[in-house]
């Protein structure tokens, strides 16, 4: 059982030592001449006034929280629906109470305006 | 020594995946060169090589010789380490996908579970490129990617689990056993809502065009990548074409029955077409997507962000909530062959 993972453990090393492995590639083979105008942030040519890590909108932390509630939902679905065919009616009345409950969730932000963007 | 052999045997296949992988990568660049060109009326590259065959080697040398720069104030170790954030996974995920019967490196019982958690990983390597640089570019960039990806992801994750109540299970090669037989027996027809909304969002996820707001040179210049340069940025370059493929491989999985041939038992010209082998049934498939991918970045005008966000939210999930609730229904009364 455990060891079907076995090929899963070898490939995700694999994975991220060739990552690794090329990045390294680039940083022997090409050339490094820093300057200090060179290393500056991209900035359309001005020099960095700021710093670039500010306040972002505020919409930006609803979605990453509407994304937690809608993606635990996911998770919870994934279960159920492998086992659909034994748990019949039963289960897909059960899921549909937990969804329905959900759904209100999700009319209401959507009628407060949280899914607006502008 | 017996474990020893077993791990070796196991890197024998991966080298074997990798390898054409990283090919078919280098030529989709080509590919999709030529082909805007050609819908453009143009050439696309022609020089280097017969017909620009050698372009993508070029490309490929020309990224590995130029200087890798980490910008003064970025954070150091996180700037180094966010392409391979994105890179990795990116590889990893193939590990699951079944080339034909049995073709599989990893035969394990929540393959899909599996692929779900590798291409979520990516959106840190994008979140951290665009942190550490400590560019306002890069800072708004990784803000919109990872809004935009998480967003889709829900509407993906939706269209999983479509496909999951169909085939009750996990493995990607039962569910493409649970598709045999010809293309009517493909899932895409019963969850044609739902194989609509995937390959949406899966355009979203990779954020190609028409969803490329992330990157927007227009805008924002090259979104979260600005600040890399060399072979760090041709790791996100790359990362996003291994994702392209990926997504193409999934669908394919998913909804267009992975290794069967179109014909697969129809009388006469079932067995006709099954003399060609299952993978290569399966690698056409893929192509026709990645196809489907430089079709719409011809076709269609980008999207304003707020729109994306739209889409993904007030448009995508209701349509696949809905269909789930039709194809309860399905699963209830035992419909057509695929229920």
């Amino acid at each position: 059982m455990l060891e079907n993972y076995l090929p899963i453990l070898v490939f995700i090393l694999f994975a991220v030592g060739f990552s690794i492995v090329f990045l390294a590639a680039g940083f022997v083979l090409g050339p490094q001449r820093p300057n200090p105008e060179k290393l500056t942030p991209y900035e359309s040519g001005f020099n960095a006034f700021e710093d670039a890590r500010m306040k972002f909108d505020v919409r930006y932390y609803l979605v990453a929280i509407l994304f937690i509630i809608f993606d635990l939902e996911v998770a919870f679905l994934f279960p159920w629906a492998v086992v659909l065919d034994e748990i019949g009616g039963f289960g897909i009345a059960a899921m549909a109470v937990f969804i329905g409950i959900l759904l209100i969730g999700f009319l209401y932000e959507w009628k407060k305006g949280a899914l607006e963007w502008e | 020594m017996e474990y020893v052999q077993e791990v070796l045997w196991i890197l024998a296949k991966i080298v074997a995946l990798i390898l054409p992988l990283f090919g078919v990568v280098a030529y989709l660049t080509y590919a999709e060169r030529k082909v805007l060109g050609w819908m453009h009326h143009r050439k696309g590259p022609n020089r280097i090589g017969f017909g620009g065959l050698l372009q993508p080697l070029a490309d490929a040398g020309k990224m590995l010789m130029k200087e890798v720069m980490i910008p003064a104030q970025a954070d150091k170790a996180l700037f180094v380490l966010a392409p391979i954030m994105a890179f990795a996974p990116a590889l990893a995920a193939w590990a699951v996908i079944p080339f034909g019967d049995g073709l599989v490196v990893a035969d394990i019982n929540v393959g899909l579970l599996y692929l779900l958690a590798m291409t979520s990983l990516g959106v840190y390597g994008f979140i951290l490129a665009g942190w550490s640089a400590n560019s306002k570019y890069s800072m708004l960039g990784a803000m919109r990617t990872g809004a935009q990806v998480v967003s889709y992801e829900i509407a993906m994750g939706f269209a999983l689990v479509g496909v999951l109540m169909a085939s009750g299970t996990m493995n990607l090669s039962d569910i493409v056993r649970a598709q045999e037989g010809p293309f009517w027996h493909w899932y895409w027809l019963p969850l044609f809502p739902i194989f609509l909304v995937y390959w949406i969002a899966a355009v979203a996820e990779t954020n190609r065009a028409p969803f490329d707001v992330a990157e927007g040179e227009s805008e924002i210049v090259a979104g979260y990548q600005v600040e890399y340069s060399g072979i760090s940025f041709g790791i996100f370059f790359l990362a996003e074409y291994a994702n392209m493929i990926l997504i193409g491989a999934l669908a394919s999985v998913m909804f267009f029955g992975g290794w069967y041939s179109p014909f697969h038992g129809i009388p006469v010209i079932g067995p006709i077409f099954d003399l060609i082998p299952g993978p290569i049934w399966f690698i056409a498939k893929i192509a026709f997507f990645l196809f489907l991918y430089i079709w719409i970045r011809a076709t269609f005008p980008r999207y304003r962000y707020d729109q994306i966000m739209r889409l993904g939210w007030k448009v995508l999930i209701p349509v696949t909530v809905v269909w789930l609730v039709v194809e309860s229904i399905f699963v209830l009364t035992g419909f057509g062959p695929w229920f």
